[in-house]
């Protein structure tokens, strides 16, 4: 909007800016712009001087591996309470061209920004419209409210039902009933209700849409799509956050990439293809390292594990048909993008999630589903679920070393009075000599696993599982949320196992960057099955390529 | 010199508040019991033997905390099986140590199998097992009391003499097992002062076993499990399994506890007794500085050491004050307190 | 998910009340008693009965499960009507003068039990439970130990010998016994109808009906539901909760009251704590369960609760020659009911079924 003259002083000046040429521009172009901001959890930066902007009836997808900071941007933008617990955050929030201050969700709904999660926030025992017009009820007033306050105002049920019919024909859904209760209503009707219930809102400009295909089938996945087109045409803008990258680029209309924080592309939807997108997800400066060469050589002929057709239930990670041998001795890498599926293969093959197929461990059949087979196989497991899975926090170091291997082999166990029973200084022995060998700072064996670090919490993950004297042995995630220093020490410590003792080691990772410098080859895991298979060295567009499922057959290294 | 200072500063800070109140309150007591001139030898002598008689029904509430199931609301499930045991020996008329031995391996026999069925159903109710513990041991209790009338005793000293069917309210067991374990090597220091020798040791002993127990594989995958059901898991340990084996051993030990509770009072009592049993032994593990969700052999030591001791020093230095009864009120208002406060406390585990 | 609507599921839902009806009629066909007894006995329990365990309804639907916290409402009637009797008040003053102290008795202490609740969430049951025996063990040390001593109370007939604590016994006769109850009296055929408490019981029935009609409930089942989504759309979660507990608590004492009236005396130590497992019980009885209950489950389960009540000692007279057994077995009836529904909860919530 350019208007000729200068001097309009109301309650728009601060939004004129006055040019070189005396002419006034209204700066309204943007409903939301976020500038410049930063934000650091205990000392660890998790958002760099991020800017992304949005102008009214635009769409936005913003991608992003886990971790990559879009969950804390977001976090920011709808004022949630962790953020201003944790020390707040730098930069600013532009929101209609004025600057504000969003720190509670409801301030952030007062402006018109809405949010729908990925988990659904729905009332099963309510109806449609009860859960679109949740704590924002209308109400008519009466005689015992006019004594004992608003509280008491009856329900006016018709007016609600004509609100809820309306905000569901704005997305298209005229055939969901808008009284039946949402207990029974198909997955993807309740993910139309939740945006309902958003559009509902008068006064919504800014809605943020995290992972809302995660559970639709694709028809589904469409209709939202269609969805968000016509929200798109009233002038509402949207955030749109997904893994499902092809979505993407069917609705956005400009795309940001973030990566460790910081924003490392971003541009309109024509500019870019799924392989880029997924390059820049992932792609990372790598430096080369070299590794001790082994005593022997690998071969194709030499397999520990075959793998067929491999189908693990894990919610988030589903595996539908994983394919791979792994060679005996060999550091195999196994990638892809979050929610994809490469978590779900350690996980399966250990018997953390219900799991089928057709697995041959050393000529032999394996029996899925069962830990204690895996651990009595030489087969370990590192859980990415460090905290949950991997450790006993409030035990001790020594402890949380020595327990698996305790209740699976009755390993540092004695005689005593007749009963089995554990030896206190055989474990405290081990635990010192492993201290003394990974290294882990700490005030001694016996203090809780707690109080110490990622790194060093990682490393007792590590010392548990040499303790089991692997022979295959699967780490998953292995170095996130540790600092850069014990990174290297845990892959070092991953090739000297691998060398010196000739464990083979399943690798996997999100970080392309660590699966590149170890492994010796790399397998990428899209939609639960193999991609492909690429040599550490293959160029980042292939792994990009890859990663979206779209490179050309599937390469074996040999 | 600084540094006990320091040690004694974290071990208050350690301590919970309502533990380090009743602490106080009992110091307080037995000030005040030197200052009225009670026999304070005679004071220390009756605690110890309540320790001696409690102590084991509390060491009952440690194998289900320690599986993650919290205490064990349903001991009187176990207590059955121990009144069963000692009931048989009476009609049996076992008289003596052989008597309390018999009576002991068949609260066991009976425990192992009620034991069995019980974590069959907690398993069923995951999550709320101390509300449906509670319940359940309430519907057994007054079943039983149904049973007491009706099960076919005969001998003369248990049922009632008029009328003749039916079991008594109280049993003496003055011909059986009355006092067996404290009188063993007894001993005596001045007027007032008896030790009850047999009673502690047993006491001390069953520590001792249940402490070694957990050090068992058994044992190592019931902590593992209420610890970190997902690291059991990952250890190759049976949650479900390792839960069964915590409550069958929570249930047995409870039925030796009401053993070793009724040699030492000189009664075995029926009817609506084992529900009372139940909130003390709960309160003294939480005194002892167990939580809901951990506990240790020092808890149950230090627990009943502080409760019993509190019961038996304020009702004698209290009724020069008030009357009598007023211990009854404070052991309500002690044990649902402390009961209270744990079950309020904030978990300490943040994310 | 599909919910078949057939003869199995119907059964499945509400298969307490219909095992507690055979059981009952089995044993009123066993003890013989007369009809005529039976349901004139049944109207008067009715009328005595049915208030408190309404004041149940609420805490279910505002998901803190069964509130066996309201021993708490039931002390502050008694202590109300202790002084009411101390002061001599008689007639229906008496009784609208400890409506109102125990009304206000009870919002504090509803209060109390609600903050205590909201620092034990998903553990309410049982917290509420010990809270309840907590609470007795306070009453017990006032009006054992500090009545006549540090509260005077003039009448000392009803303290104990020693002239401090009150005696077990608390006769309200002449003082308020039946003051509601004689107000309107109608008989038909022998059956004497007492017509205000139930006018009272239909008002709370037709008022707690309203209630969930208001935003207010709206809020209360909101809660229930799911305590994070209410959260998150900016209810004020711990406000509506102890809400809904001071509302059962007062309404508890008002019960209470309505109780004491009728039945003429006051066990000082023992009717509140049997007043909540048996209201707790025919609530279940009358087909409610921990996450959901409706003015009909009260109703029915004081129907059949109590009728179980009044035959046992007869029926367990005839079967066994012991009339006592009868009586164990209304107590284990009890505690099974409850023990039943909890084993329900925890089975359902295992299976993620609500």
């Amino acid at each position: 909007m350019v208007g000729k003259g200068a001097f309009l002083f109301s309650s728009t000046t601060r939004n004129l800016k006055l040019t070189l040429y005396g002419e006034v521009r209204v700066r309204m172009e943007y409903v939301l712009e976020m500038k410049n901001i930063s934000k650091s959890y205990y000392g660890n930066q998790v958002l760099k001087n991020v800017s992304i902007s949005l102008k009214p009836g635009e769409i936005l997808g913003l991608v992003g591996e886990n971790g990559a900071g879009k969950s804390t941007l977001m976090n920011i933008l709808f004022g949630m309470p962790v953020i201003h617990s944790t020390g707040g955050f730098e930069g600013e929030i532009h929101f209609s061209g004025q600057k504000v201050e969003i720190d509670s969700p409801l301030k952030a709904m007062e402006l018109g920004i809405g949010m729908v999660h990925q988990e659904f926030m729905l009332l099963p025992g309510f109806s449609v419209t009860e859960n679109i017009k949740l704590n924002r009820e209308i109400t008519k007033p009466n005689f015992a409210s006019k004594v004992f306050g608003r509280k008491l105002e009856t329900l006016d049920i018709p007016a609600m039902r004509k609100d809820a019919r309306r905000a569901l024909d704005t997305i298209g859904m005229h055939t969901i009933d808008e009284m039946l209760p949402v207990a029974g209503l198909p997955v993807a009707h309740k993910q139309f209700v939740e945006i309902a219930r958003e559009i509902d809102k008068q006064s919504l400009k800014v809605l943020v849409l995290d992972e809302p295909t995660a559970v639709l089938t694709e028809s589904e996945a469409e209709t939202l799509l269609n969805a968000i087109r016509i929200l798109s045409d009233k002038g509402i803008a949207i955030i749109f956050i997904s893994h499902r990258l092809h979505e993407i680029l069917e609705v956005a209309n400009k795309i940001v990439v973030m990566r460790d924080g910081s924003v490392v592309a971003e541009g309109k939807k024509e500019e870019f293809t799924i392989a880029q997108i997924a390059e820049k997800m992932v792609g990372r400066k790598v430096e080369k390292v070299e590794l001790t060469p082994r005593k022997f050589e690998l071969s194709n002929d030499k397999i520990i594990m075959s793998i067929k057709d491999l189908h693990v239930s894990m919610p988030g990670e589903e595996v539908k048909g994983f394919t791979i041998n792994i060679r005996k001795g060999e550091i195999l890498g196994i990638g892809g993008l979050a929610g994809q599926g490469k978590l779900g293969i350690a996980n399966g093959i250990f018997g953390m999630y219900p799991s089928t197929g057709d697995v041959k461990y050393k000529g032999v059949t394996y029996q899925l589903n069962s830990p204690l087979f895996a651990l009595k196989n030489g087969i370990v497991y590192v859980s990415e679920d460090r905290r949950g899975v991997g450790l006993l926090l409030d035990e001790s170091i020594e402890m949380n070393i020595a327990a698996t291997a305790i209740e699976a082999f009755g390993m540092f166990i004695k005689s005593f009075m007749g009963l089995k029973i554990y030896d206190r200084k055989k474990i405290r022995e081990h635990a010192n000599e492993l201290i003394k060998e990974l290294d882990i700072r700490c005030k001694g064996p016996t203090q809780p696993v707690r109080r110490l670090s990622g790194g060093n919490q990682q490393k007792v993950c590590l010392a548990r599982a040499f303790t089991l004297n692997p022979t295959l042995l699967f780490v998953s995630e292995p170095t996130r949320g540790i600092d850069v220093g014990a990174k290297k020490l845990v892959l070092d410590y991953l090739v000297k196992l691998n060398r010196e003792h000739g464990i083979t080691i399943v690798l996997t990772s999100s970080e392309l960057a660590e699966l590149k410098s170890i492994c010796d080859r790399i397998a990428i895991v899209c939609e639960g099955r193999l991609s492909a298979i690429l040599p550490p060295d293959a160029s980042d567009a292939d792994f990009g390529l890859a990663m979206a499922g779209e490179l050309e057959g599937v390469k074996t290294h040999e | 010199m600084s540094n006990a200072l320091e040690e004694i500063k974290n071990l208050l800070k350690k301590t919970d508040i309502p533990t380090l109140v009743i602490i106080l309150f009992l110091i307080g007591l037995f000030i005040l019991a030197a200052g009225t001139k009670m026999s304070i030898p005679s004071l220390l002598s009756d605690s110890i033997v309540r320790i001696g008689m409690n102590g084991v029904l509390v060491l009952a509430m440690l194998p289900t905390i320690r599986a993650g199931i919290g205490p064990n609301f349903g001991l009187p499930v176990g207590i059955i099986g121990g009144l069963l045991g000692g009931l048989i020996v009476m009609q049996l008329q076992i008289t003596g140590f052989s008597g309390f031995l018999v009576a002991v391996l068949l609260s066991v026999v009976f425990n192992l199998v009620l034991g069995y069925i019980y974590a069959w159903l907690l398993d069923k109710v995951r999550g709320q097992e101390m509300m449906v513990e509670t319940y359940v041991g309430y519907s057994i209790v007054a079943f039983m009391s149904i049973m007491w009338l009706v099960l076919p005793f005969t001998n003369p000293e248990m049922i009632w003499a008029i009328g003749g069917k039916g079991l008594r309210y109280t049993l003496t067991l003055q011909n059986y097992f009355d006092k067996i374990l404290n009188n063993f090597l007894k001993f005596q220091i001045g007027k007032s002062f008896y030790f009850p020798t047999g009673l502690i040791l047993f006491f001390a002993l069953s520590c001792f076993l249940v402490s070694l127990f957990f050090r068992t594989k058994m044992g190592l995958a019931i902590d593992l499990t209420g610890q970190n059901e997902l690291y059991a898991v990952s250890s190759g340990v049976n949650p479900k399994k390792a839960r069964r084996n915590a409550v069958i051993l929570s249930t047995v030990i409870a039925g030796i506890g009401i053993l070793v509770y009724a040699q030492s009072y000189g009664f075995l009592q029926l009817y609506q007794a084992p529900l009372f049993m139940t909130f003390p032994a709960v309160a003294s593990i939480l005194i002892g500085g167990a939580s809901i969700k951990r506990a240790s052999i020092t808890n149950v030591i230090l627990g009943t050491v502080v409760f019993q001791t509190l019961l038996t020093v304020s009702l004698p230095v209290l009724s020069q004050v008030t009357r009598g009864d007023v211990t009854e009120v404070m052991r309500l208002i002690v044990s649902n307190g402390m009961i209270l406060y744990a079950l309020t406390r904030a978990p300490k585990e943040a994310n | 998910m599909d919910r078949k609507f057939n003869i199995k599921n119907i059964l499945i839902s509400n298969i307490v009340p219909i095992v507690f009806f055979l059981l009952t009629l089995g044993a009123v066909l066993v003890a013989k008693i007369p009809i005529l007894f039976l349901l004139s006995e049944i109207v008067r329990r009715l009328s005595r009965n049915t208030f408190l365990v309404l004041a149940l309804i609420i805490p279910v639907i505002a998901g803190l499960g069964l509130n066996f916290a309201i021993v708490l409402g039931a002390m502050a009637a008694q202590a109300a009507l202790f002084f009411v009797v101390d002061w001599g008040i008689t007639g229906l003053n008496g009784i609208f003068l400890a409506m109102v102290i125990a009304s206000i008795l009870s919002i504090g202490l509803g209060w109390l039990v609600g903050r205590t609740l909201n620092r034990a969430k998903g553990r309410e049951m049982i917290t509420s439970m010990i809270l309840g025996f907590f609470a007795n063990g306070v009453y017990q040390l006032i009006f054992l130990f500090f009545i006549g001593s540090l509260i005077p109370f003039k009448k000392t007939e009803f303290l104990l010998p020693q002239g401090v604590g009150l005696r077990n016994t608390v006769d309200l006769f002449g003082v308020v016994d039946g003051a509601l109850n004689r107000i309107w009296m109608v008989n038909i055929k022998f059956i004497t109808f007492y017509m205000i408490p139930l006018l009272i019981i239909v008002g709370l029935c037709l008022l707690l009906t309203f209630l969930l009609k208001t935003k207010l409930g709206q809020d209360f089942k909101a809660v229930g539901q799911d305590m994070h989504v209410a959260q998150t759309s900016g209810i004020n979660v711990d406000k509506t909760r102890i809400t809904a507990i001071i509302i059962s608590t007062v309404l508890a004492a008002i019960g209470q009251i309505i109780y004491l009236q009728d039945i003429g005396t006051i066990n000082t130590y023992n009717s509140h704590e049997q007043i909540g497992l048996f209201s707790i019980a025919a609530l279940l009885v009358g087909g409610a369960s921990t996450r959901k209950a409706n003015i009909w489950n009260a109703i029915i389960g004081v129907i059949l609760f109590h009728t179980l009540f009044i035959v046992a000692p007869s029926a367990g007279n005839k079967l066994f020659g012991q009339p006592q057994i009868g009586e164990f077995f209304r107590e284990f009836v009890a505690y099974a009911v409850i023990a039943f529904a909890l084993a329900m909860h925890g089975w359902k919530s295992r299976k993620g079924i609500h």
